[in-house]
């Protein structure tokens, strides 16, 4: 069974297109983020799920009825916002119970299962404590609480984490996968972060203007991203663009070798390599590697994190990015001639 | 400096509260033509309580404070909830028209008001003078509530909706009680406003039949006496509770929502 279905949605604000034809299924007890920059459409395709904001096109499909038409309060969703919208006049248990409360769930019943939402979140005792009087992330997992406590269909969450300094925000990760993998609960989790969305999903949504470019685990989305923009966006990428002859890409003064199946002879493709996938090696040491790429380099800048390295370096008119551990402590120096290899695997065929 | 400041301070309020004390001290005072020296006296307050005519404008003027304020609040509170809350052609325009009838000096609008009542068959009375008020009040009661619509976030009956709330039962839930500070500062806001009330009662009384502000000042153009003293105290203490109670329910910086 299907957890949520979006069948051929659209949505425009006036003559801005916010969603262009989104189709896409949600799988039950999956969790999926829905990752772009700002203004991708993220945000307002959530919205549509939720039902705040009613699409122009298309439909709305949780736990297999259509609930294009259906108003908000009638769709049994559990919702997290950005500011948590906690209710400041209630106490955390009626904050919690109020959910409950709509669905005719009262007293001991009622209590016994907010006590037990407070416990998941790890909050047992808070009950009777006021919003005010809670620290940020507290107030998030009331939230949290208050979502999942009503057992709603699909679990939507809009950014939730953004508003919390990065060590709670990296606590809050390992708790809200927990709480979603105990819960077993379908959810989805709008972000503009990408290690967020890599770490924490089992589906990975990539967003771009209104339509999402690319779906699925976050390792097949890292590792064989279809556009441009998905790798830019999830990582870092190098871009080597040429003409194919035979079964290699023709840049600048080198082949590139890949495994990807490529269009006919002569057709103009670009393809992407991950900085951290490229060796580098001085020019005039052994290259007895196995690797199938080769590009002659110049070093222009090293960036040393202790760590890790950063090259930045120049081969042409093209510049390129390379990670490296810090192995042997000495770094290559600007200005030094490098050979760069990686395997064809890693070199990637993109869209635009 | 701050010695400086706080010397000026001191003056500032005994510049302002000196002459109400003495004009309070005075209805205590047994000379009927203010001479001193001091001789305690509820005399003004016996007489006072004989003379039917300010009395009647006393409850006329707080009949007509109250109505003003039930009737102001409510309309102000759905217009400020539909200028904050709600996008339709137009609405900055008629937030901006808010502000004028505060700016527009009361003889003006009183003029204004006297001569449209008069064509439209309106009149004048205490029922003139009550939409006269209400007309009045309402700008002040949409600006409080308004401020207070903007400390309340919008996500929160949106909260309640996933929730499960319609939109009828997240705003009773939900919105009208957070913003009932506000509600309760504008209601006494647009009670004083009417209780002050002195140029567009004036303008729209018919005689017999007015206000304590329109009838105080007849009774000094006549002459003055220490009734008009002890009227005055018992309107000042009135007001003094309504600004104090003011200033207990609407905290100044909203609802005390924290995040």
């Amino acid at each position: 069974m299907s957890g949520v279905d979006v069948t051929a949605v659209a949505k425009s604000y006036g003559a801005t297109k916010v969603l262009t034809d989104i189709t896409q299924s949600f799988e039950s007890s999956s969790f999926t983020s829905l990752l772009g920059p700002s203004g991708s459409g993220k945000t307002t395709l959530l919205r549509i799920i939720a039902g705040f904001v009613a699409p122009d096109e298309g439909a709305v499909r949780i736990a297999g009825a259509d609930v294009t038409g259906v108003p908000v309060h009638a769709r049994n969703i559990g919702m997290v916002f950005q500011s948590y919208a906690l209710f400041p006049h209630m106490s955390v248990a009626a904050n919690v119970g109020f959910g409950l409360g709509r669905r005719g769930i009262r007293g001991k019943v009622a209590k016994a299962q907010v006590d037990e939402a407070l416990e998941m979140v790890r909050l047992p005792g808070f009950g009777g404590r006021y919003p005010r009087q809670l620290s940020g992330g507290q107030q998030q997992r009331v939230a949290l609480a208050r979502a999942i406590v009503i057992r709603p269909d699909v679990l939507l969450l809009d950014e939730p984490l953004s508003a919390l300094d990065r060590r709670l925000r990296q606590e809050m990760q390992v708790e809200l996968l927990r709480i979603q993998r105990e819960s077993g609960l379908t959810t989805i989790f709008v972000t503009h972060d990408q290690e967020e969305a890599l770490t924490l999903s089992d589906k990975v949504a990539i967003l771009d203007r209104g339509r999402i470019v690319q779906m699925g685990r976050p390792a097949e989305v890292y590792e064989r991203p279809r556009t441009k923009f998905a790798a830019e966006f999830l990582g870092d990428a190098n871009f080597l663009t040429g003409k194919i002859r035979g079964n290699t890409v023709e840049i600048a003064g080198a082949t590139i070798a890949t495994q990807d199946a490529l269009p006919a002879d002569g057709t103009s493709v670009t393809v992407a390599v991950r900085p951290e996938k490229i060796a580098i090696r001085p020019a005039d040491s052994a290259g007895n590697d196995a690797l199938e790429n080769r590009l002659p380099a110049t070093v222009s800048s090293v960036i040393y994190t202790g760590t890790a390295l950063t090259y930045m370096l120049r081969t042409g008119d093209l510049h390129l990015k390379v990670f490296a551990q810090n192995s042997d402590g000495s770094p290559l120096a600007a200005g030094s001639a490098v050979v760069l290899s990686w395997a064809a695997r890693h070199s990637v065929m993109v869209e635009g | 400096m701050i010695k400086i400041a706080r010397l000026f301070l001191a003056l500032v309020l005994v510049f302002l509260y000196l002459p109400i004390v003495v004009m309070a001290a005075m209805g205590f005072n047994a000379s009927p033509l203010y001479a001193l020296p001091f001789d305690f006296t509820t005399h003004w307050y016996q007489e006072l309580a004989g003379n039917g005519r300010l009395i009647e404008a006393g409850w006329n003027s707080i009949w007509l404070a109250v109505l003003t304020s039930v009737i102001a609040t409510a309309l102000g509170t759905l217009a400020a909830l539909a200028l904050w809350r709600r996008t339709f052609r137009g609405r900055s325009i008629l937030r901006i028209l808010l502000l004028p009838p505060i700016a527009i000096p009361w003889l003006i609008t009183g003029t204004a008001m006297l001569v449209f009542f008069f064509w439209t068959g309106i009149g004048r009375g205490l029922h003139a003078m009550l939409i006269g008020h209400v007309a009045l009040a309402i700008p002040y009661v949409v600006l409080v509530v308004g401020t207070g619509l903007q400390t309340l976030r919008a996500d929160l009956e949106e909260a309640a909706m996933s929730l499960g709330s319609t939109p009828i039962h997240a705003f009773f839930r939900v919105t009208l009680p957070l913003l009932l500070p506000s509600i309760v500062g504008a209601a006494l806001f647009a009670f004083a406003v009417s209780l002050d009330q002195f140029v567009i009662s004036y303008f729209l009384s018919v005689p017999g039949m007015t206000t304590l502000p329109v009838e105080i000042y007849s009774a000094i153009r006549k002459g003055f006496t220490p009734e008009i003293n002890a009227i005055s105290t018992i309107l000042l203490v009135a007001s003094m509770i309504v600004i104090l109670g003011f200033a207990r329910f609407a905290r100044p910086g909203g609802i005390g929502e924290r995040s």
